[in-house]
C-alpha cells in the first residue's frame, strides 16, 4: 500500500509513508529505519516517492545555500555585547562528576595530557614507596626512621589557569626548583619547592611570588 | 564528552570561556541566520537575531541541561525570537509588503512555468510555501531535524510534525502540478 491511509474525513499520512522524510536525512532511531526499508524493499511506489523525497531535499539545502552568510558586522555586534556583560564568577555545579567534567574541560588538551603523566608518575612513586615501606617492614629489619619522599623543600597547593600549556609549566617549575608531588585534586597540583627547610615568612612570600606568576590562578601554602 | 563537542563548548561558556564562544559561533551562526532568514525574510533583522541568539547562549549557557542537542536548542531560541520579531512587526506596521512577506505567495510557481528546469521550479515552489511549512522543510531536509528534535523547536506534538511535514510535501507537490511538473503524488 502506497501513498495514504484515507482516515475518516480527512487524509492522514500513512505511518512509513509518514517517516520517509526523516529516512532520507538519517535521523530514524534503527527500529523506525528498519521499518521503512523493509516498506521500501516491498512497494516500489513507496520508493519512487522515496527519490522524490531527495529531489526535495537537495533543492531545499540549495534554497538554503544561496542565502548567504550574516556579515562580519553580527559577530563584532555579539561580542561587543558580550563584553558588556558583567563578569562572573565561574559556576560550580553541584554534581562532583559534572564539576570534574567542568575542571577537565578547562584544561588545554596538552595540560590534561600533562595531568595524565603526572597521574601516571604519580601512581608509578606510590607504588614505590609502598614497596620501599614493605621492604623495611620485613621481619628482623626495623627502620630507625621514614622520611616521607618529600624532604624538606617548601609546598603548596597550586592551581593553573585553564590554558596554561605544557611548556609554561615546565618553565614554571624549573623556575622556582618545583617537582609536582600530588594532583590534579579539584584542580589543584601539590608542589614542593626546592629541598630546603624555610622559615614561615620566606614560605609566604615564596608562595605570593607564585601568585604574581601569570599562569598561576591560585597558591597556597600546603602541608 | 569529546572536548571540541557542542556540549563541551556550552559548558565552557558557562565558565565564561570566550573562545569556546567564538568556536560554538563559526560553527552555527550560518545556520542560525539562515534558519532566521527564512523565518523573517529581512536580512537586516535576521542578522539582528543571530546576535541575540548567541547572547542567550553567552546568559543561559549554565542552564542548559543537555535534554536536546546544541543546535536543536539554538534553532528553538532563533524561532522563539523571529516570532516575537513578525509578531510585533505585525502589530506595528502591518503594510502591504509585510503581509506579502508573510502570507502565502502561492502564484508564484505559475509565473515559473516550464522555461525552467524541474529543479528551479521545485525551488521556486519550496519558496512559495507558506510560514509553516517552510518551517518544518527546512527543519527536517535542511537543518536535519529528527521527529522529536522539529517537535521541541516548534513546541508542537511529534504526531502534528509528521503530519504538518505531509502537508508541506503535498502543498508542494500541487504547487509542482500548477508549474507544469507532474510528479505522480499524491
Amino acid at each position: 500500500m502506497t501513498a495514504m491511509t484515507m482516515g475518516i474525513g480527512a487524509m492522514e499520512p500513512e505511518d512509513v509513508e509518514g517517516l520517509l522524510p526523516w529516512h532520507a536525512t538519517g535521523t530514524l532511531n534503527a527500529r523506525d529505519a528498519r521499518r521503512v526499508e523493509d516498506a521500501l524493499s516491498r512497494d516500489p511506489q513507496l520508493a519512487r516517492q522515496y527519490a522524490l523525497i531527495q529531489d526535495e531535499i537537495a533543492e531545499t539545502i540549495h534554497v538554503n545555500e544561496s542565502l548567504g552568510a550574516p556579515s562580519a558586522q553580527a559577530m563584532q555586534k555579539l561580542f561587543a555585547a558580550i563584553e558588556a556583560e558583567p563578569r562572573r564568577a565561574p559556576r560550580r555545579s553541584s554534581n562532583p562528576i559534572a564539576r570534574m567534567a567542568e575542571f577537565l574541560l578547562g584544561l588545554s588538551p596538552r595540560t590534561l595530557a600533562y595531568s595524565a603523566a603526572v597521574g601516571a608518575l604519580a601512581l608509578l612513586l606510590q607504588a614505590g614507596v609502598i614497596g620501599a615501606i614493605m621492604m623495611q617492614h620485613v621481619p628482623g629489619y626495623q627502620a630507625a626512621s621514614y622520611q616521607g619522599a618529600g624532604g624538606n623543600g617548601v609546598r603548596a597547593l597550586v592551581r593553573f589557569q585553564p590554558d596554561t600549556r605544557l611548556a609554561d609549566i615546565t618553565q614554571f617549575l624549573e623556575t622556582y626548583g618545583g617537582s609536582i608531588i600530588a594532583g590534579p585534586k579539584a584542580g589543584m597540583f601539590r608542589i614542593q619547592l626546592g629541598d630546603k627547610a624555610m622559615s614561615k615568612d620566606d614560605s609566604e612570600a615564596l608562595v605570593r611570588k607564585l601568585r604574581d606568576d601569570k599562569i598561576v590562578g591560585f597558591a597556597e601554602l600546603s602541608q | 564528552m569529546p572536548a571540541n563537542s557542542d556540549e563541551s563548548l556550552i559548558a565552557r561558556i558557562a565558565q565564561g570561556d570566550r573562545l569556546a564562544m567564538k568556536v560554538l559561533y563559526g560553527r552555527h551562526h550560518v545556520r542560525v541566520y539562515r534558519f532566521a532568514l527564512r523565518l523573517t525574510r529581512d536580512e537586516s533583522v535576521a542578522e539582528d537575531l543571530i546576535s541575540e541568539v548567541f547572547l542567550d547562549v553567552w546568559r543561559q549557557a549554565g542552564r542548559f541541561e543537555g535534554r536536546s542537542a546544541v543546535s536543536t536548542w539554538l534553532l528553538a531560541i532563533t524561532r522563539f525570537k523571529a516570532l516575537s520579531v513578525l509578531r510585533r512587526r505585525k502589530d506595528a506596521e502591518l503594510d502591504d509588503e509585510t503581509a506579502a512577506a508573510i502570507e502565502d505567495t502561492s502564484d508564484d510557481p505559475e509565473v515559473v512555468l516550464a522555461k525552467q528546469d524541474t529543479g528551479q521550479v521545485l525551488r521556486q515552489c519550496i519558496a512559495a510555501l507558506s510560514p509553516e511549512h517552510r518551517e518544518v522543510i527546512d527543519l527536517v531536509y535542511y537543518h536535519e531535524k529528527s521527529v522529536e528534535e522539529v517537535a521541541a523547536i516548534t513546541r508542537i506534538p511529534e504526531n502534528t510534525v509528521k503530519t504538518r511535514m505531509f502537508y508541506a510535501r503535498k502543498k508542494l507537490a500541487e504547487f509542482l502540478k500548477r508549474a507544469g511538473v507532474e510528479r505522480g503524488w499524491p
